[in-house]
């Protein structure tokens, strides 16, 4: 069956879409609503970065994606297909590197191979992992524990685990939140060129504006909890981008209405329009 | 490698040659306190009974802390997989471990009367398994979202995810609480040895002495039973080695 809302014929068809979802979590102190009509189409192969509020339901849209719950109300597909618990094409990254700490650098890479490719021999996993090691520079420490890298060695090793077993989907939820801003830039770099050889296709969760420019080909703006889609704005900006763009006119106007989106997500005035 | 033996090994020697002092200086006589040279004739004197009854003591007390190990870690597992089984069972647990252990040995040696060894491995057990049982718990139900997520979002078991990621995990916490236990398991032992009539062991050993009023041999089933407790502690720290040595952060 095909997902209701992909333009056939069209050559970019939507690889994640979620159509109208609504969700409430249930707390002690009565249903907690955090979405309330999340509308996000990413086309295949694109890089999807969202934004909004702290607190206001980002997470819970990876989760989505994910397959690891259902909205009360609403849709999820994937790939023409309804999402309706977790899948093995899913990779996923976030702000804490969650390593395990008993198992090499190498070994920890490879952890979704022994879930998703049992049968794939040690040889062959070892291969694919080196081979990811190596385009984001940790070849040589493969054989190293997590505890003895560096942050930001630990969050490129844990974007290696994320991708893998070559998933379709990348969810991204603020891998780089935790890094210093050199460090982060570092990792946009790398992201990038990630994404120019696999094929996923990534929804990255992130709070820096610059970061969703740099990164994605779409930025959609949440709202504030309950979270509903409030903004999407594509980035016209070359798929090889360098850092040097987020220093363009362009890439300024595109921060400065994402600017006054989060402020209008956060419930404050826009300055100027007040 | 020289220098960790040898530390603990002298300070073992100043502490033996600071009580013969204590006891030299006050001039006591041994049915008040044995001096460390009352204790080699001892030893040499009961040299079979210390074998036979050491071994006793040793073994009653592995199998109650193996059996501890099992159930503490199942009960371990099931408050900390299920809240509302935590909800349940901790006042129960921790009720239970409240119960001074000694006011048990009676009620234990009515309901299997005769049955020493059994009896004496049910109380090792008995006053061994809540440290394990707590510290797997909350090693379970404090395991981070995010490292079930990893494997959840690829539909691994839950098995699975308990085998790859939760168990190694709290292999640290178990092993702290192992040695806790261990000890523990040791109090347990000598408590039945010492009170039941016709026990066999170190403690029945020790109640021996005391009966005939062999002061030094008491104070040999002490340094019998604290060279037990270290053996069986240090059997401890090196399965911890093998399985948690990835939890042993180097260079402090
Ligand atoms: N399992 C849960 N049960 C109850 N409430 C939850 C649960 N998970 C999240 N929440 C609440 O739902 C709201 C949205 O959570 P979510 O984690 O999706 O936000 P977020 O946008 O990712 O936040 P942040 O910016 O801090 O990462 C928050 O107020 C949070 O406290
Ligand atoms: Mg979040």
């Amino acid at each position: 069956m095909a997902a209701p809302f992909t333009t056939k014929g069209n050559s970019i068809e939507n690889l994640i879409e979620i159509k109208g979802a609504r969700h409430a979590y249930q707390t002690a102190s009565g249903p907690l609503p955090v979405l309330d009509g999340l509308d996000v189409a990413v086309p295949s192969g694109t890089f999807a970065a969202v934004v909004g509020p702290s607190g206001c339901g980002k997470s819970t849209l990876t989760r989505l994606v994910a397959g690891l719950m259902k909205p009360d109300e609403g849709e999820v597909w994937l790939h023409g297909e309804r999402v309706t618990g977790p899948r093995k094409t899913v990779g996923m990254a976030f702000q804490n590197p969650v390593l395990l700490e008993w198992r090499t650098i190498l070994d920890n890479v490879i952890l979704p191979l022994e879930i998703v490719a049992p049968t794939m021999p040690r040889k062959d996993r070892i291969a694919r992992a080196m081979e990811l090691l190596d385009m984001v520079g940790l070849t040589g420490f493969e054989g190293k524990r997590p505890s003895e890298l560096s942050g930001g060695m630990r969050q490129r090793a844990s974007l290696c685990r994320s991708i893998v077993h070559k998933p379709e989907v990348l969810i991204l939820d603020e891998p780089f939140g935790a890094l210093d801003a050199f460090t982060r830039e570092d990792l946009w770099q790398t992201m990038r060129d990630l994404r120019a050889a696999e094929p996923f296709t990534a929804v990255l969760i992130t709070h820096d504006l610059r970061e969703s420019v740099f990164l994605g080909d779409q930025v959609i703006v949440l709202s504030g909890r309950p979270a509903r889609t409030q903004y999407v704005m594509d980035v016209d900006l070359p798929a090889d981008r360098t850092l040097d763009v987020l220093f363009t006119p362009k890439a300024a106007d595109m921060l400065h209405v994402l600017r006054d989106q989060i402020k209008i997500a956060q419930g404050r005035d826009v300055e100027g329009q007040a | 490698m020289f220098r960790k033996i040898a530390t603990p090994v002298i300070a073992i020697l100043i502490f033996l040659g600071l009580w013969e002092l204590l006891v030299w200086a006050n001039g006591w006589p041994n049915y008040k306190m044995a001096s460390p040279s009352d204790l080699p004739p001892a030893f040499w004197k009961y040299k079979e009974l210390f074998f036979v009854m050491g071994w006793q003591t040793l073994w009653r007390t592995i199998v109650g802390l193996f059996l501890a190990v099992i159930v503490g870690t199942l009960i371990g597992m099931i408050i900390g997989f299920s809240k509302l089984a935590r909800d349940a069972l901790y006042p129960l647990l921790i009720g239970f471990n409240a119960i001074p252990k000694a006011t048990l040995v009676p009620v234990i040696s009515l309901i299997f009367i005769g049955q020493h060894d059994f009896n004496t491995i049910l109380m090792a057990f008995m006053i061994s398994f809540f440290p394990i049982a707590v510290s797997v718990g909350i090693g379970l139900s404090t395991l981070e979202p995010e490292y079930r997520d990893i494997l959840r979002a690829l539909g691994a078991s839950k098995f699975t995810i308990f085998r790859k990621i939760a168990l190694p995990k709290t292999l640290p916490e178990f092993f702290g609480a192992l040695k806790v236990s261990a000890t523990l398991a040791f109090i347990g032992t000598n408590l039945v040895e010492i009170v039941s009539p016709h026990g066999r062991g170190l403690g029945a050993l020790f109640k021996s002495g005391e009966t005939n009023g062999d002061y030094p041999l008491m104070f040999a089933v002490l340094i019998a039973l604290a060279f037990l407790g270290i053996i069986l502690y240090y059997a401890v720290i090196f399965l911890e080695r093998v399985f948690a040595g990835w939890a042993d952060r180097e260079g402090n």
